[in-house]
């Protein structure tokens, strides 16, 4: 489980965290929704340690993640895997080196046993035939899985991912959701999406947190948020005319 | 104040950058490639600089010292002076510093926009170290034998523009590079063009490792790279020179 306590961060004048607390819950698919700006890069940031914190808590089970030196995190982070919004693959090598990356590092395991990893991964998100290939020669989708078999070549607890679906067609970014629920449940992760894509949220949201200008409005299970009657989520998912046209349709049927 | 803030960020980086590796393995294999990547792709422009250069020196001299008092060996001694002293270390390393020094800064400063360095600094890597202190070590390494060629190239080129045009002998230019030599200002080239390799690949590295969002950014880190660095060389070749010379 990963705990966020009463932080706040501010950049420049603009408080960006302002006094967010959540229980993101082990094993499950948390999903953090917020309109762009609305401090949920920042938060995630935070959570990892990318970004320092003015004040508040951040806890990884029974461990005060805010607090520990570089060393100390670079132990937690060995069990983290992040999926980034532009997927960060290592440019300059090929799709096999960029799995194999972490396993180089920071372990002993002999070529064939990584080489082994590798393939698992691969398999795993459905890349078959271009382990030599570089991350420039790719799709986004296929960049996109890629960087999720990266993130898993460790097996890592947490896992974290930033606008997994941003640039993808909904066809691919439903393969996206769906791969990161599988492994998400197959390896017992804590998973925490950043999206503002209501289908994600909709697709494998086991948990939902809402936050607008740095702030929690709200959190609940995936079928609870339509009946939500908090308005600043309702003016986010309802934004749109079809969400709009919806809501109508399901609440004429309701009544 | 804001000089002294970096100033002190430069170092603290430093530090950072020095701290032990995570795996040894994996940085000798970085540093192969940095020296592939940053000292064997120089080999070219900096032939082909110190044979021009060896030749307008030569031509140069010629020219300033065309007297019948001024014996003809001395084009030979003084393209041999000025290409050891000064010319091989610190010409090059300015122009090094534009060609290594953008290099470095510009592919760190595209990892930072990109969020590779991020993806690295998740895995529990020491990123810094990871990619700056092979980049160090491959120039301290390399840029010495770039500089030693460049004086065999220099020297050679002089040689070549002095016979073709007839401003002086074969013989009196090999006798004039013979003449009078000592040793030490080779030593003292060498020693400058290591300092000027740290100053080139530290402070580049450091523009790019602190590169702010977008593309934009990348290009200004570049450009401070190149004109901190070249700023950094000319200061440390008066010190050093008074250091070592005087």
């Amino acid at each position: 489980m990963i705990r966020v306590v009463n932080v706040n961060k501010r950049l420049g004048d603009k408080n960006v965290l302002d006094n967010v607390s959540i229980n993101f819950e082990a094993g499950k698919t948390n999903i953090v929704i917020g309109r762009s700006g609305s401090g949920k890069t920042v938060l995630l940031k935070a959570i990892v340690g990318l970004h320092g914190i003015d004040s508040g808590e951040i806890w990884y089970d029974r461990i005060r993640f805010d607090r520990l030196d570089f060393r100390q995190k670079k132990d937690i982070r060995k069990e983290m895997g992040m999926l980034f919004q532009g997927s960060a693959l290592f440019d300059s090598i090929s799709v096999e080196e960029n799995v194999m990356f972490k396993l180089n590092m920071f372990t002993d395991m002999s070529t064939a046993e990584k080489r082994k990893r590798v393939d698992f991964c691969l398999d795993h998100v459905n890349i078959k035939g271009a382990h030599r290939m570089l991350p420039s020669e790719l799709s986004g989708g296929m960049r996109k899985r890629v960087a999720i078999a990266r993130a898993i070549a460790l097996n890592p607890r947490y896992l974290f991912c930033d606008e997994p679906n941003s640039g993808l067609d909904p066809l691919t970014a439903i393969l996206i959701d769906q791969l990161i629920k599988d492994i998400t449940s197959e390896f017992n992760m804590t998973t925490i999406v950043n999206t503002h894509d209501m289908n994600s949220v909709m697709e494998i949201g086991e948990k939902v947190v809402f936050i607008s200008g740095g702030r929690k409005y709200w959190e609940g299970a995936n079928n609870e948020i339509l009946k939500s009657d908090c308005k600043p989520l309702n003016d986010f998912i309802f934004a749109g005319e079809m969400a709009k046209l919806l809501k109508d349709q399901s609440s004429s049927t309701s009544s | 104040m804001k000089v002294i803030s970096t100033i002190g960020d430069y170092f603290i980086f430093l530090g950072h950058v020095f701290r032990k590796p995570e795996k040894h393995y994996m940085y000798y294999r970085q540093t192969m490639k940095e020296i592939i990547s940053l000292g064997v792709n120089s080999i070219g422009i900096v032939l082909v600089i110190s044979v021009f250069m060896g030749a307008v020196i030569t031509l140069q001299t010629a020219y300033n010292t065309d007297n019948p008092i001024y014996p003809r060996y001395l084009i030979g001694l003084g393209c041999r002076d000025s290409i050891i002293l000064e010319f091989s270390s610190t010409v090059i390393a300015l122009i090094l510093a534009g060609k290594v020094g953008s290099h470095i800064a510009s592919e760190i400063g595209t990892m930072r926009v990109s969020e590779q360095i991020d993806a690295l600094e998740i895995m529990g890597v020491n990123t810094a170290s990871y990619l700056i202190m092979p980049k160090i070590v491959a120039t301290v390494i390399f840029n010495p034998l770039l500089t030693l060629m460049s004086i065999i190239v220099g020297i050679m080129g002089g040689w070549l523009a002095g016979v073709t045009t007839g401003v002086v002998s074969s013989e009196d230019f090999i006798y004039g590079i013979q003449f009078a030599f000592i040793p030490y200002y080779i030593t003292y080239s060498l020693i400058k063009t290591v300092v000027f390799a740290f100053i080139i690949s530290s402070v580049s590295g450091y523009q790019g490792f602190n590169t702010g969002d977008g593309a934009l950014e990348v290009g200004k880190a570049s450009t401070r790279a190149v004109v901190y660095s070249c700023v950094m060389i000319l200061l440390f070749n008066l010190i050093l020179t008074q250091l070592l010379l005087s």
